[in-house]
């Protein structure tokens, strides 16, 4: 399903850290800061990373490319890379 | 006449647990198909028969606890399968790769008893008969529908709510006691705790990982090699690949370099076997093992069959699937006991170099880092590249350096030509 454009940001950072709360089901997400890189932080590993990616792209429309894959380590370069997109 | 046997499911099972019958007396089965689920510690195992027959007698019934060896069923019109041996070493006569996807096929189609397949976790399956909990009752939340252990949790609180028979009157009920057959060997007395939530499943796993390691270190003189592999032209290859894909079907690194070692395997097959009885087997089919780390802890490393014929996308659908059975605990007896060899990759942890540990009995464990920018001099050039660490830790019985490093530079120039390393 494609999200509407009148996604806030607050929306789409929930709908980011819903995500996240799937892949990594035992971690404190109130430990991820903005600046922390999501991966190191929540041991993500890339079969991980790509499903997440993917279920994003599910939601809000938005393909990332691989070559982009280090404009969106950050939950804060993350969320803006997206709406920028969306 | 065949006996269906408890498989033996890695190097240290000594017993294992029927959880499930998938077919009754009376059932046509096909070779390979999967009739029963059986829980070890490294999760449960979906059990497939070696021969075609049909299902004349459980010498089992789903709940006990049955050695390695023991009789499950007695299965008419087959030929019997030697087993009992600790080690199944009697890998697979490599069928040809049609019969192996239609195999494939035909195992997911498979209804269960009740005709839906459950999905479940060993930790939720585990709960639930605890909490005696009907599994057909419980909606699961999980990936792909699968039940975890806050839906069982959550059952239980239900059938709390309702007033039903307490928990425990209704977990006596669940776990029948199995019908003592008069042909089954006296079921060992197991050390293994009696299933009691993810603590015991934990160490069960440490346990069942701490006896194969403990072995290979005893048993196998280990040498290892390494070499450095420029990764630009692969990862150029995969970025053009990706380009042109949906993200769906986008192919990880990871599929590259399974790829790359099963066809050079094809070219050192001395790596790709067995130690046994103080001999090199050298394995027909080239089945790689590939190390999958669990969040909870410990490591399962299930077999990509014939990694060498597959094409990028069949690899990276094998990938995924076992990756996601392997978390849910859902794996078949064949991806557990035929890989001829194990490829670990501790790339995503950060790791720049894995030293692996052979994982009896096999001969060979290829390890990979991650990649990292590196200075790299060619032809008198200083410049920076995309490098891999790749690794290979050897069974001195078996084979010497020598092929080792033979198997390291094929590896490495496979590495160099990623356009012909998919095709044929």
């Amino acid at each position: 399903m494609i999200a509407t454009k009148a996604m806030s940001k607050d929306e789409l950072h929930q709908l980011i850290l819903n995500q996240l709360r799937g892949l990594a089901p035992e971690a404190d997400l109130d430990d991820l800061r903005p600046h922390d890189d999501i991966r190191e932080t929540l041991e993500i590993d890339s079969f991980d990373f790509l499903n997440f990616l993917i279920a994003l792209n599910k939601e809000v429309g938005v393909e990332i490319p691989e070559k982009d894959y280090g404009k969106v380590n950050t939950l804060e370069n993350l969320t803006a890379y997206l709406m920028a997109r969306m | 006449m065949a006996e269906f046997l408890m498989p033996s499911l890695g190097a240290d099972m000594q017993s294992g647990k029927l959880l499930e019958w998938l077919v009754k007396p009376g059932d046509v089965v096909k070779r390979g198909q999967v009739v029963a689920v059986v829980g070890t510690e490294k999760g449960d195992i979906e059990v497939e028969v070696f021969e075609d027959g049909v299902i004349h007698d459980f010498a089992a019934e789903a709940g006990a606890e049955v050695p390695v060896g023991a009789r499950l069923a007695i299965i008419n019109g087959g030929v019997a399968k030697p087993t009992g041996a600790p080690v199944q070493v009697a890998v697979a006569e490599a069928p040809p790769k049609a019969a192996v996807e239609t195999k494939v096929e035909a195992v997911k189609e498979r209804p269960t008893t009740n005709g839906h397949r459950v999905r479940i976790s060993p930790l939720a399956r585990k709960l639930a008969e605890e909490l005696g909990v009907d599994l057909s009752q419980v909606q699961g939340t999980g990936p792909h529908g699968a039940i975890d252990k806050a839906d069982v949790e959550r059952a239980a609180e239900a059938l709390k709510a309702r007033a039903a028979p307490p928990p425990t009157e209704a977990a006596a009920v669940a776990a029948k006691p199995a019908v003592e057959p008069e042909a089954a060997p006296a079921a060992t007395p197991v050390e293994r705790p009696k299933d009691k939530g993810s603590a015991d499943f934990q160490a069960g796993m440490r346990r069942a990982i701490a006896l194969a390691m403990a072995r290979a270190n005893r048993d196998i003189p280990h040498y290892y090699l390494e070499t450095r592999i420029d990764m630009t032209n692969a990862l150029a290859w995969l970025e053009t690949e990706n380009l042109q894909r949906s993200i769906q079907n986008r192919i990880l690194p990871a599929v590259l370099l399974i790829k790359a070692v099963a066809k050079a395997l094809t070219k050192v097959p001395q790596l790709n076997g067995y130690w046994v009885d103080d001999a090199l087997q050298v394995a027909e089919g080239i089945h790689i093992g590939f190390a999958i780390a669990l969040r909870q802890g410990g490591l399962v490393t299930p077999a990509l069959h014939h990694a060498d014929l597959k094409s990028a996308d069949e690899l990276m659908e094998n990938l995924r699937d076992l990756i996601m059975r392997t978390r849910a605990g859902r794996l078949r007896s064949s991806e557990l006991t035929d890989a001829t060899i194990t490829v670990t990759s501790l790339g995503d942890m950060g790791v720049e170099k894995v030293f692996g540990v052979i994982y009896p009995p096999q001969v060979a464990l290829v390890g990979f880092g991650k990649v990292i920018e590196e200075v790299w001099v060619e032809k008198g050039m200083l410049g920076v590249r995309p490098v891999v660490h790749a690794t290979l830790a050897g069974d001195h019985r078996a084979t010497d350096g020598r092929v080792g490093a033979e198997f390291l530079d094929v590896l490495n120039k496979l590495l160099q030509e990623p356009t012909t390393l998919f095709g044929v």
